[in-house]
């Protein structure tokens, strides 16, 4: 297969999995799910550790350099508050907590 | 070579289990820690695989990202993570608009158009979801208002800067000019400014997940640009989950997506 075929077989897939993975999605977790799903876009840090990696002159450098602060602030930064928005779901439950305290405004 | 791939491919299946976990009460909080050990595993995949100049300088960067994230994630309060999740995603827009820069700036000017074109698809959606990311935490942290701000002749100025970088995006296909490239990424800023603008507080978290998918998708193209599987995959993921959660969002508090977006281009705006 033509390598750009590849890809756009792979993208295709993965849009059909991207929708049925959360069609079941429950209403309270709708604010913890995107902010999972923002965590994981966060994996562009990929891309930023490459294109620091083989940086040439002084500008892809510092550009990609702040690739790298950034990516890091959306992966790590992501995760860790999805896990603090969860915690309330693990202990006592308090189903609606989230949504309600952002619909409210 | 084949192991790379492989653990790319476990990484990609780690994303989707965490993403089917978080959609229920019971898995939520254990499918988030599979996806942040998804991510690790793909950063040090890369560690690995690729020779990689400027080490020091990238752990270096990576650290000053975990120190500052980790305690605003930590110590932020319940009623303000909305904000501090579009903060997130704003930067994660901006750094997969910046590594398609400077993809730009490397490759000379013999490039495949399709490799083009996603690179300044890149640039202009990861732009307009970093601008547009800011407006939306500046609304729920209340540094500017959260009421619906609609400028004299907004709709005008709208509809002209979204064709100014139309032709601006024309511009940097036909010419590949850094210049070109560089007023492209100014004229999305401002565009993302200016979709976020006339939105009012009640639909911001909608608004959100909107961009949370615009940066989704940019993190796939710029895959493409950089031909890894993985960001790929866990680009698209996000940009149809998010898409689809956009919906379910918006049907959830009775209100259409288009209306949200488009109401701002209307002459009497949303009624907030």
């Amino acid at each position: 297969m033509d390598s750009g075929v590849a890809l756009l077989t792979i993208f295709v897939l993965a849009v059909f999995v991207g929708f049925e993975v959360i069609s079941k999605v429950s209403t309270t977790l709708h604010t913890p799910l995107m902010s999972g799903a923002n965590a994981i876009h966060g994996v562009i840090l990929v891309g930023a550790i490459i294109i620091t990696g083989r940086a040439e002159t002084g500008v892809e450098l510092g550009l990609g350099l702040v690739a790298i602060v950034l990516a890091t602030l959306n992966m790590v930064g992501g995760f860790v508050v999805t896990d603090r928005m969860l915690e309330m779901f693990s202990g006592r439950r308090r189903p609606g907590q989230v949504e309600t305290e952002e619909t409210r405004r | 070579s084949a192991w790379v791939d492989l653990a790319y491919l476990v990484a990609a299946v780690c994303f989707i289990v965490a993403l089917k976990a978080l959609s229920s009460p019971k898995s939520a909080r254990w499918g988030n820690l599979v996806g942040a050990a998804g991510a690790v595993l793909a950063v040090g995949v890369v560690f690995a695989s690729e020779r990689l100049d400027h080490l020091p300088l990238i752990i270096g960067a990576i650290a000053l990202g975990t120190l500052c994230g980790v305690p605003a994630a930590r110590r932020v309060k319940m009623t303000a993570m909305p904000q501090l999740v579009a903060l997130f995603n704003g930067v994660g827009g901006g750094a997969a608009a910046i590594v398609a820069i400077v993809e730009f700036l490397r490759a000379s000017h013999g490039e495949l158009l399709a490799a083009l074109l996603a690179t300044v698809f890149t640039v202009v959606v990861g732009c307009v979801s970093f601008s547009g990311s800011m407006v939306t935490f500046a609304k729920l942290q209340e540094l500017i208002t959260t009421r619906p701000i609609v400028l004299p002749g907004g709709r005008w100025i709208g509809i002209g800067t979204a064709a100014l970088t139309l032709l601006l995006a024309i511009a940097v296909l036909v010419t590949g000019l850094t210049p070109a490239m560089v007023l492209l990424a100014l004229a999305a800023l401002v565009l993302g400014v200016l979709v976020v603008l006339p939105v009012g507080g009640a639909d911001v978290p909608i608004v959100i997940s909107l961009l949370n998918a615009f940066t989704g998708l940019t993190v796939a193209a710029s895959g493409y640009v950089l031909g890894n599987t993985l960001l790929i995959v866990a680009g698209t993921l996000v940009g149809a989950s998010g898409t689809l959660l956009t919906r379910l969002m918006a049907q959830a508090m009775g209100r259409s997506v288009t209306n949200i977006l488009f109401g701002a281009f209307t002459a009497a705006g949303p009624g907030g």
